[in-house]
């Protein structure tokens, strides 16, 4: 009887193994996804060159450092840490958001000409970020259990293979009604993304332009959104990328946010 | 926006200057100018040198800012701000110091003079559990929009008045802040010991009320700069359940004057002081309600006349604010506050108030709300700002549309507009101030 029971417990195991393994849920793609593209290392460091070209070919620029540190596991909590270089009219502002899946971020503003850290309202994760074409969401991650997943098939996509994903809002007030994603099969990066508005066309288009490898970390370090709608565009750039370099918790204040210290931002 | 003039004791019209606490400030021609420049510049052009050893940044503003009243102003000009200004902000850093100034220089179209004036300069100290920032420089406190509570800190009421970018109606403080990072909690204690008290619009610009406008002989008497005058505050903050919490103490002055007549009867002169106080608050702000839910109290202990029984000095009071603030839809943002105030020994006050000058409620109550629009990429932002008092019936309202034309240029223009109440209550005697205003800054 024991033996009996040893026996079946090694079966029903090694199915459960076995199946996970064969059946790459989009779930379980888009989660991988996440983490490669959004939690890799403990902490990480970029310094974004934001260009935001307006249908007439009119340019700004948004540069900052961007610090971001995990707290738990993947898809947990996260806080990041913004410091603005350009425009002129915001630099010296420093932001910092802290991220909890399946809640509102909770975000502070820094305003150096009258020295005062400010809470901002944060309810709409679907917001523009400075402006650009990327929402708040793109650049600190949408929660997987927001959308349903769907694989619609494998192909080869700029000579990688890749996945390609269907994820489509539970909610009813996101400003897309579905969203295809080409994941790269190896590195589990997207290499695009495909917004499709209420009409069922498609208004955006992010790419994957550069990945590089940062200690070992496959990196995005060029990306654009474009909105084909509105013919805006907003092309990023990383420079000065680096992972797991011991950003302390205590950054994430308002002491610092008011006095960033220069190692951390440069 | 905390009362900016007091219904009991008026800042009037024959000596202006000598309310707006222009010490700091000091007129120059223009080959002084040139000389003060060269001065302020020459640490840039030192910089090829020195920026082995430091890490030096040069950034700064020309700006235009005019205002022009709806009528005439009580000296019969038209415009309540006009001029053209430069200011440089040099940042040097060197660990652990680091120096900071930030420098304007302007000329006035109205009063045809050109000034400067320092607005920060400090050296910061940093360690890792501590810092130190000596110098000039501005301090805000509290979770109040443009009403002030437990931020004690000068206010230049004259620049919010005039249209001017809402940076300027922070003045900077002499004095030294240490900030000390326990674990458990984060601590400021600030020690100022130059007094320096709030501004309020200019008599010859704005129609103001005057209880005793014939009375031209006056005079100022600020606290002496001396350690028993010594102002001290103090703050501790954390986090509690997420939400960020403040503890804060003062002990200073008001920065507001208020008026010693010489013989009621027969008021000859008139001497305005700033009578010693104290404040007891704390603050509390968190997400909640789908927004920012913001609450803050304080207690003013006014120490030079505890039982309400002088009336060249106010009642103590106690104060509190409630805010929220929420997103509606995208790059769209509302705020709302009610704030009121309690003056204690009310009895005693109104027996003590001499018969020809108005007296404050028991209750104050204002009302405030805020609308931000921004479009186009947040390069235009529409917003409404207003308050109310429902006890007074009086208020404040002020559009104002800005547009950034690069990541170089903005401009913005405005309007303030006053009225409601009675001819002392804090807007309502501004009703003849209608102004509308027009910023445009290069910045770099």
């Amino acid at each position: 009887m024991k033996r009996f029971l040893i026996i079946a417990i090694a079966v029903i195991v090694s199915f459960a193994l076995f199946g996970s393994a064969f059946a790459a849920t989009a779930d379980e793609i888009m989660k991988k996804s996440q983490a490669a593209f959004l939690y890799q290392g403990k902490d990480f460091k970029a310094r974004v060159m934001m260009k935001l070209v307006s249908k007439g070919g009119q340019e700004r620029i948004r540069e900052m450092t961007m610090l971001r540190k995990n707290f738990g596991e993947i898809g947990g909590n996260q806080k990041y840490f913004m410091y603005f270089f350009q425009p002129a009219d915001v630099k010296d502002m420093t932001f910092m958001v802290y991220k909890y899946p399946a809640k509102d971020d909770d975000r502070w503003l820094f305003i150096p000409a009258i020295n005062m850290v400010r809470r901002i309202a944060a309810q709409d994760k679907r917001s523009s970020f400075v402006g650009s074409d990327f929402t708040y969401e793109d650049v600190s991650g949408r929660d997987i259990e927001d959308d349903m997943h769907s694989l619609m098939k494998e192909e080869k996509f700029g000579g990688k293979d890749s996945y390609v994903i269907k994820s489509t809002p539970k909610a009813a007030d996101v400003d897309y009604s579905y969203k295809l994603s080409w994941i790269d099969k190896a590195n589990n990066l997207p290499l695009k993304e495909e917004y499709y508005d209420k009409r069922g066309e498609l208004y955006k288009v992010f790419s994957a332009d550069e990945i590089k490898d940062v200690k070992g970390f496959p990196t995005i370090t060029k990306r654009s959104m474009k909105n084909l709608q509105s013919g805006h565009t907003t092309e990023v750039s990383y420079s000065k990328t680096d992972y797991n370099i011991g950003i302390d918790d205590s950054l994430f204040s308002e002491r610092f946010l008011k006095q960033p210290p220069k190692k951390w931002i440069e | 926006m905390n009362k900016p003039f007091h219904k009991r004791h008026r800042e009037t019209s024959a000596t202006p200057s000598a309310l707006c606490g222009e010490t700091r400030e000091f007129r120059l021609n223009p080959a002084q100018l040139c000389v003060y420049f060269l001065l302020l510049f020459f640490p840039v052009l030192c910089l090829p040198s020195f920026s082995y050893a430091a890490d030096v940044s040069l950034h700064g503003f020309f700006q235009g800012n005019y205002s022009l009243g709806t009528r005439s102003n009580p000296d019969g000009g038209d415009f309540k701000w006009a001029e053209e200004r430069v200011q440089l902000k040099l940042d040097a850093n060197k660990e652990p110091f680091r120096l900071f100034l930030k420098t304007d220089a302007f000329y006035d179209h109205i009063d045809r003079k050109a000034d400067m004036e320092l607005r920060e300069g400090y050296i910061d100290s940093t360690a890792s559990k501590w810092d130190i920032r000596a110098g000039r420089q501005v301090i805000t406190w509290g979770v109040g929009d443009l009403i002030f509570i437990n931020d004690v800190f000068p206010k230049d009421y004259e620049a919010f008045f005039s249209g001017r970018p809402m940076e300027y109606l922070k003045k900077g403080v002499d004095g030294l802040k240490i900030g000390a990072y326990p674990e458990f909690a984060s601590f400021e204690f600030i020690a100022i010991p130059i007094f320096e008290p709030n501004n309020y619009p200019d008599s010859k610009r704005f129609y103001m009320f005057d209880p005793m406008p014939n009375v031209t002989n006056r005079e100022e008497k600020d606290p002496a700069s001396n350690f028993e005058n010594t102002e001290f505050a103090a703050r501790a903050y954390r986090d509690i359940a997420g939400s960020d919490a403040s503890i804060y103490f003062y002990r200073g002055f008001y920065r507001k004057p208020y008026m010693i007549p010489d013989d009621l009867n027969n008021t000859t002169k008139i001497t305005f002081h700033y009578p010693k106080l104290s404040v007891y608050g704390a603050s509390l702000q968190g997400r909640a309600l789908d927004g920012v839910v913001s609450f803050e109290t304080g207690h003013y202990d006014s120490r030079q006349d505890r039982k309400g029984e002088d009336y060249t000095v106010p009642n103590s009071q106690t104060k509190a604010l409630i805010g929220y603030q929420r997103q509606l839809w995208e790059d769209f943002t509302i705020g709302v506050q009610y704030f009121t105030e309690y003056m204690h020994n009310y009895s005693e006050y109104k027996r003590a108030q001499p018969g020809g000058l108005p007296k404050d409620r028991k209750i104050g109550q204002l009302v405030t709300v805020r609308l931000t629009q921004m479009l186009m990429h947040q390069t235009l932002k529409l917003s409404l700002v207003s308050f109310y008092s429902t006890s007074e019936g009086d208020y404040l309202i002020n559009p104002e549309i800005k547009y950034n034309f690069s990541d170089h240029i903005w401009a913005a223009i405005g309007s303030n507009i006053f009225g409601g109440g009675e001819k002392w209550s804090q807007f309502g005697q501004l009703a003849k101030n209608d102004n509308v205003y027009a910023q445009i800054r290069y910045e770099f």
